[in-house]
């Protein structure tokens, strides 16, 4: 796991304030940080993690991330990217699954990443809170999200899949 | 050419093709949700031919990316098993594909994310995470039509009519799969068939489906004996890189 950012030495910990401002770039509100995909911050390199081999957003996130570097003087830092061990969404940081929620968006469970693949546990739904919710569609809008709808407000929604 | 980058080879082509035919029901599926499952269960799919055939592109030393391995091969060159590049046909037919190859797909990434080689450990343990959604995925949709209306049931019966032939060779062992074992990154993919048989018979029972009576296997995809459909298919994909070669955008 990451050493958390406040307890690194600068540059790292500066690396580490960038990061955290440079968006998603499919689900803007919560950041590269937030989801969880960089695994390493050192003096010399990142480390960053797909969360689907096929994630679209995968470059974009590369480009983004390489952009705020540069912006800041830190055009030296490398960037890499591993696939082991894979990304799970129990690396979804507690801010933001709060961020996901306020978006809309029905955080995954924590832990339940192995267990849960038929996430057959009820969503809450991130407007009015009720769990009366029913998943529509095992897929959403991305690879990571399902679409869900909520009895009881009768919005639909999304809901982050268990990964 | 050296097992490794064959064994890699395989995989990659098997994700490809079942990737390029699902990205065929774009826009085109029964509904919504259905277009949307298809759709990004082919992206998983393309994003692990990526990987496998990234790979297969350094293990054979000899400047190919995955890029030029996707689009620069003729038909004969491509090593996927015969059931991926089977035809849509109507959605129960490209269920029962989908459904048969994921059972598989899930066994045989669950085994090799614990192989030696770092390298396809890697990516199986990536994999394996999204082929089990694609397995409850199908098999959840076997069921709903398999157990559904008469209609619903006549083309669940006819699609994996058509599919069970091409099951058999997804277990075939030869000499590849052997040297890919003694290097440290090769499954026993016969050691999976029992499990396989299981997984399949369950969901079936659950659809009120009988089990599809066996019959001679069709093979041959390994070693590039491949039916018509995948050089039409491959006539789309590799348009754009053969009208013109190393165009980007």
């Amino acid at each position: 796991m990451v050493t958390p950012i406040a307890e690194r030495p600068r540059p790292v910990s500066a690396i580490g304030e960038i990061l955290a401002r440079v968006p998603d770039p499919e689900i803007p509100a919560v950041s590269v940080l937030d989801l969880g995909i960089v695994r390493d911050i050192t003096e010399t390199h990142i480390l960053i993690t797909p969360t689907y081999t096929g994630c679209p957003a995968a470059m974009a996130i590369e480009q983004s991330i390489r952009e705020a570097l540069d912006a800041n003087g830190f055009a030296h830092i490398a960037i890499k990217t591993t696939l082991s061990p894979p990304w799970t969404t129990d690396w979804i940081s507690e801010q933001g699954r709060e961020k996901l929620r306020a978006y809309g968006i029905a955080p995954p469970p924590k832990g339940a990443a192995a267990a849960s693949l038929k996430n057959t546990q009820a969503a809450e739904c991130p407007r009015c809170g009720s769990t009366d919710t029913e998943e529509l569609s095992r897929f959403g809008s991305t690879p990571c999200k399902a679409l869900w709808r909520c009895r009881a407000c009768t919005e639909p929604f999304d809901r982050f899949k268990c990964h | 050419m050296d097992a490794l980058v064959t064994y890699a080879l395989r995989l990659g082509d098997d994700s490809l093709v079942l990737g390029q035919r699902l990205s065929e029901w774009c826009g085109h599926a029964p509904a919504l949700e259905i277009d949307l499952s298809l759709a990004n269960v082919a992206l998983d799919q393309i994003g692990q031919a990526t990987h496998f055939l990234a790979l297969a592109g350094a293990l054979e030393s000899k400047g190919r990316d995955a890029d030029q391995l996707a689009f620069r091969r003729d038909v004969m060159d491509f090593t996927n098993c015969l059931l991926v590049e089977q035809p849509n046909g109507d959605f129960a037919q490209t269920i029962a594909r989908q459904f048969l190859f994921a059972q598989y797909q899930t066994l045989l990434f669950a085994e090799m994310a614990r192989v030696k080689d770092e390298r396809f450990a890697a990516i199986a343990a990536k994999a394996l995470k999204e082929v089990s959604y694609h397995a409850t995925l199908a098999s959840d949709w076997v069921v709903r039509l398999g157990d559904g209306t008469e209609e619903s049931k006549a083309r669940m019966i006819a699609g994996l009519d058509w599919m069970w032939r091409f099951a058999d060779e997804l277990f075939l062992m030869d000499d590849v799969d052997v040297a890919a074992i003694n290097a440290g990154a090769g499954v026993d993919k016969a050691a999976l068939t029992a499990a396989w048989d299981s997984r399949v018979d369950a969901v079936l029972v659950e659809a009120r489906l009988e089990r599809p009576p066996a019959r001679r296997a069709i093979v041959g995809g390994r070693s590039g004996r491949h039916s018509e459909h995948l050089g039409h298919m491959l006539s789309e994909m590799q348009f754009l890189q053969r009208a013109y070669p190393d165009a980007e955008w």
